[in-house]
């Protein structure tokens, strides 16, 4: 521990920082690292772990099947890979799944699940930027805007959907308020595409407040003089934006992008009440709980588990290459090659430095 | 808005850098007031919609009128009538109580994570991170029925059994928590504890006197999170909730009209704006600690 | 040191939760037999709990402590479940599937009772268990009865009636070709002709049914095996496609449950709407509707004469891993017997299942469309069936939404719904 008290005296800027990170490693950090993070793994290993590998187990069972004779369900023995391939081929038993069964869904549910994600998550990054930006400012009445803001995140999802579902009637608000200016009303709650923006469009005004609050946070890190720095140097507004804020709400930013992508890829309550999957909006999850409700648990976590395979790639794809990787830098490295990822993903006092220069 | 032009009238003549920057400040304050302003209306005109349906007479309930018409407080009665077996009132306390707990806990056990994640190297951390974050990534419902056999075999699903509740939510809290607290933990500028124990603090001390208040802002943010998403639950509470524990989202979808087929729209909105009262009453009292936050630490130049 | 050392001992404490959780989580392993349950309890009289969705009228306080008074050692405790239909036949699946006791009877809705039954969570109504039904509506009967076998007692029924405007219609429809005919009175009066639900849900299945019923259709025989298939079926939907094309049905009616159309005919926008019974009472007090004193009830228009309904409501079952059985049979007939029945409808409009009732003239006289719904309860045809009802509502739901629309031709339509059908029965 003697190693961690040594003096760094020029400790207000950047470089020193990393030469103690070094000194301050040794061999009682890995116990300790252990033992704080055993308590989270507790919780996650009984509420989240044990099903998750009871039902992957399970994925490879037959459900139930129906005896003819009596008429009664009786075990499904082992079905092999059977429940996958009823999912990812679209085998129905012997035959390909006629539409109407749910295996048929499959790559609707998977595309649309995804146009929900990436349309959502970009108008929510967008927004919710702008709206952290304008939240970070002194102005009066500051806690009441920031209370505003959040009152959509805080009705529940099953209220806020029924909300919008009643919104989005045909004799509705939102079509009269359409009428006002022109517009003739929408079938918001099974037509194709008004069906979709119905989605995205709660799911935005929902969710954008969480990730305004995560950037806000991000950018209240910020130095002010940092700013001051820029201006003086004769940045432009976007010069700023880009060069100096975005690095510096980068890893906040990346996370809320991160678990809001897992989240809408997970998406059901909104389909499920505002269209009941109506006009091809039938989400993965809804897929999921339908395929429960009928009977066939064992089927549906091979599909739980063919969702949770293509989250985990989508997210790896985020930590390779979206930059969401800086949460995992480790804070101290013993390679000197790492000192390069300390750097940008500590970009406080380095653009400090650079831009006061 | 005369000030506004007047300078505009004046700057027309000549313009020294002084004026240009008054302008462009005023320019930037009404432009951010614009802003402000549609923040405001996109947060809160759907929610209008929802205050102006919840004060609505029931027999008025499609009534499209876009100001209150035929207000009334009955569906506020309704959903706290316990005669017509609505228990809101009991459930509001149940969720603050379930939310209370499982924010304080994810907390604790979420900084002890994160701090480690953020500030420690120990044998397989990367493996820990990946659990977490693939906590995140199974669909909830898939995990209902193994939890309820679970659950009903250690005799959880009867009586005040809160911990079948609050259990979960914090599992549920805990990656987004340890995610996002590591970030910003990550970020902190650590020399500052360094100092603190130049000046003869312990590590403990410097953590908490220093360190902590510095992470206000992240610390709060989470929690707000995690209390919305306990406050929030649905999918579980809805099968492992009892009469003593019933949590607000159960007690809404007990709702029903008076007539079987009728949809209980006004009470459901009633309730739908009681239940963020709580909420925006915490981020006021929050927002104190998180601008105080930022003071304490003098970050701010 | 001092720090370190709480430290070490905080984690201790968490370390020791870790192991108490985990031996927890063990003791969930093992899924102990209790596969004597069925058998368990038969005689056994004790007290019970009753589980059903939540009530609208506060019938179920009156109607316990009714029971308790009578049955001091064999009291039943009340479970209100969701309001949501799908949620209340989660939480009854989990609760057999894990083989709870929690529940000894049971309120199933029409549809999930052949399901039910086929994976052995209800008790059969039979020998020990008999129960007298004289007097019931034939369908209410049949459809509680899988492989000749009596699961449930109906409790309360559901029928559908078409509303029309007494105003501008004269006497009502008696077929369907009849009401497209009278489609020029809303045209002139600048309100839409006719809807019913056709959103894509539950209730699509119920009005999808009943057109292909009402031209001879049969969805599955009385084997329970699909035969949709038909030109018969075919005829149904594209009656119901050709008139959503042409404008008699107005292009909303896709996004219309039960309120929706209830509220497009109280404000005056329809002439003809099918509906269950609720909306009489709505429509005739709601102090926005505009429709007082202007509507009144008819059966189903059929081909030739009359229609069917689907038929509605709900049943209570006793649970096969209940304990106290006897208890519970003896409740059972509580629940059905005429004088619970009258009440609940003087007091919750919830439709009888035994016939007298519906000719109590006082009730008559304050529910004037009784008769009305006697028909159409009498004549109900159950939606299909089958203990593969999940996987049967989804086959018509999809494919008849698709049909109306005219996104798929009415024959490759059943086609389909019969292929999605028979893809069900054979377990995926």
């Amino acid at each position: 521990m003697s190693a961690v008290t040594e003096p760094t005296k020029t400790s207000a800027t950047g470089a020193p920082r990393k030469q103690r990170k070094d000194k301050g490693l040794n061999a009682g950090q890995g116990r300790a690292g252990l033992l704080l993070v055993a308590p989270t793994m507790l919780f996650l290993a009984v509420i989240i772990i044990y099903p998750l590998i009871n039902a992957v187990v399970l994925s490879f069972e037959k459900d139930e099947g129906l005896d003819p004779a009596t008429g009664m369900f009786v075990a499904g023995g082992s079905a092999g890979v059977s429940n996958y391939t009823h999912w990812l081929l679209q085998r129905c038993g012997d035959v390909s799944c006629p539409p109407g069964t749910l295996g048929n869904q499959f790559y609707s549910a998977f595309w649309v699940t995804l146009f929900f994600t990436v349309v959502s998550v970009v108008i929510e990054v967008i927004l919710g930027m702008w709206f952290a930006m304008i939240m970070n400012r002194d102005f009066k009445g500051r806690a009441l805007v920031r209370a505003a803001i959040l009152v959509p995140w805080a009705i529940p999802t099953a209220v806020t959907a029924k909300l919008w579902y009643f919104i989005f009637a045909y004799d509705g608000i939102a079509n009269k308020l359409l009428g006002v200016v022109g517009i003739n009303p929408q079938l918001w709650t099974s037509d194709p595409w008004a069906a979709k923006f119905a989605i995205v469009i709660a799911d935005v005004w929902k969710t954008t407040p969480f990730m305004a609050l995560l950037i806000l946070a991000g950018l209240q890190l910020i130095p002010g003089d940092v700013y001051e720095a820029s201006q003086i140097d004769g940045a432009s507004k976007w010069q700023t934006f880009t060069k100096i804020t975005l690095p510096l709400v980068k890893t906040p930013l990346m996370v809320a992008v991160l678990f809001r992508t897992l989240d809408v890829l997970r998406i059901y309550d909104l389909p499920a009440i505002l269209t009941g999957g109506a006009g091809g909006t039938t989400s993965l999850s809804m897929l999921v709980i339908k395929q429960i409700r009928q009977g066939g648990f064992n089927n549906a976590s091979a599909l739980s588990t063919i969702v949770f395979l293509l989250i985990a790639f989508v997210a790896f794809l985020f930590i390779k290459f979206g930059g969401a990787d800086v949460i995992q830098r480790p804070p101290s490295s013993k390679k000197p090659k790492k000192d390069a990822d300390t750097q940008t993903g500590n970009p406080v006092a380095a653009n400090a430095t650079s831009t006061g220069a | 808005m005369s000030a506004a032009t007047s300078t505009t009238t004046t700057g027309a003549g000549s313009t020294t850098p002084q004026e240009i920057t008054q302008r462009s400040d005023r320019g930037q304050k009404i432009r951010m007031y614009l802003g402000l302003a549609l923040i405001v209306i996109w947060g809160l005109a759907p929610f209008y919609w929802m205050v102006v349906t919840a004060f609505r007479d029931v027999q008025f309930t499609f009534d499209t009128t876009p100001w209150p018409t035929h207000i009334t407080l009955d569906n506020f009665r309704t959903a706290f009538s316990t005669e017509r077996g609505n228990h809101f009132g009991a459930a509001l306390v149940h969720s603050i109580i379930i939310g209370i707990v499982t924010t304080a806990v994810a907390m604790v056990v979420g900084v002890f994570a994160s701090y480690a994640l953020a500030r420690l190297n120990f044998p397989g951390k990367y493996i820990v991170l990946g659990i977490i974050l693939g906590s995140s990534m199974f669909p909830g419902v898939a995990l209902v029925t193994p939890l309820f056999k679970l659950f009903r075999d250690i005799g959880w699903l009867t009586g005040a059994n809160y911990q079948a509740l609050i259990i979960p939510n914090i599992s549920f809290a805990l990656p987004l928590t340890i995610y996002t607290l590591t970030a910003f933990l990550a970020e902190m500028p650590w020399e500052l504890e360094e100092s603190a124990r130049i000046d003869g603090a312990t590590q403990g001390q410097a953590f908490r006197k220093i360190m902590l208040p510095l992470a206000a802002p992240g610390l709060f943010t989470t929690a707000i999170l995690a209390f919305i998403a306990s406050w929030n639950e649905y999918l579980l509470a809805q099968q492992f909730s009892t009469k003593q524990t019933q949590t607000v989202t159960v007690a809404i979808a007990q709702f029903t009209g008076a007539q079987p087929h009728q949809e209980p729209y006004t009470a459901v909105m009633a309730a739908g704006t009681i239940v963020t009262v709580p909420l925006i009453i915490m981020v006021l009292i929050f927002q104190r600690a998180i601008v105080s936050g930022l003071t304490a630490g003098g970050v701010k130049g | 040191m001092a720090l370190r050392l709480t430290k070490r001992r905080t984690l201790g404490v968490l370390a020791g939760a870790v192991s108490v959780a985990l031996v927890a989580a063990g003791c969930g392993g093992g899924d102990d037999g209790g596969n004597s349950a069925a058998s368990q309890g038969a005689d056994a009289r004790g007290p019970i709990t009753y589980v059903q969705g939540k009530d609208n009228s506060n019938l179920l306080g009156p109607m316990a402590e009714k029971w308790n008074a009578a049955h001091p050692n064999e009291k039943v405790t009340v479970k209100e479940q969701s309001d949501q239909a799908d949620q209340q036949h989660d939480d009854l699946v989990q609760n057999f599937q894990a083989k709870s006791d929690a529940y000894d009877v049971v309120s199933v809705d029409v549809v999930w009772t052949a399901e039910f039954a086929a994976k052995g969570w209800l008790t059969p109504l039979k020998d020990k268990f008999a129960l007298p039904t004289d007097g019931f509506l034939e369908p209410t009967i049949k459809a509680a009865t899988y492989n000749n076998t009596l699961y449930a007692a109906p409790t309360s029924s559901d029928g559908a009636m078409l509303y029309y405007r007494s105003d501008l219609v004269k006497t009502p429809p008696k077929t369907i070709d009849e009401m497209w005919s009278m489609c020029s009175i809303a045209k002139k009066n600048g309100m839409d002709c006719f809807a019913g639900q056709f959103a894509k849900y539950e209730g699509l299945t119920c009005n999808a049914t009943e057109w292909m019923n009402a031209y001879g259709a049969k969805v599955v025989d009385d084997a329970g095996k699909p035969t949709v298939d038909s030109p018969e079926a075919a005829k149904g939907l594209q009656a119901l496609a050709d008139n959503y094309k042409n404008g008699n049905i107005p292009k909303q009616a896709i996004t219309f449950q039960e309120e929706q159309s209830r509220q497009a005919f109280q404000d005056g926008k329809l002439l003809f709407l099918r509906n269950w019974p609720y909306v009489y009472n709505l429509a005739s007090t709601d102090a926005s509707s505009k429709v007082k004193g202007k509507f009144k009830v008819a059966p189903l228009p059929g081909v030739d004469g009359p229609g069917t309904s689907t038929l509605g409501g709900h049943m209570a079952a006793i649970s096969a891993f209940s304990k106290n059985k006897a208890t519970a049979l003896d409740f059972l007939k509580f629940l059905t017997s005429e004088e619970q029945q009258k009440t609940n409808m003087e007091k919750g409009s919830l439709a009888p299942v035994i016939g007298s009732i519906y000719d109590d003239q006082a009730l008559v006289a304050k529910y004037p469309y009784l008769p009305v719904l006697k028909e159409s309860i009498a004549n109900a045809v159950s939606r299909p069936v089958t203990p593969f009802y999940p996987k049967v509502t989804e086959a018509i739901q999809t494919n008849a939404f698709a049909a109306i629309q005219g996104q798929k031709t009415p024959q490759q339509a059943v086609k389909d719904m019969q292929a999605a059908m028979q893809a069900a029965s054979g377990g995926n």
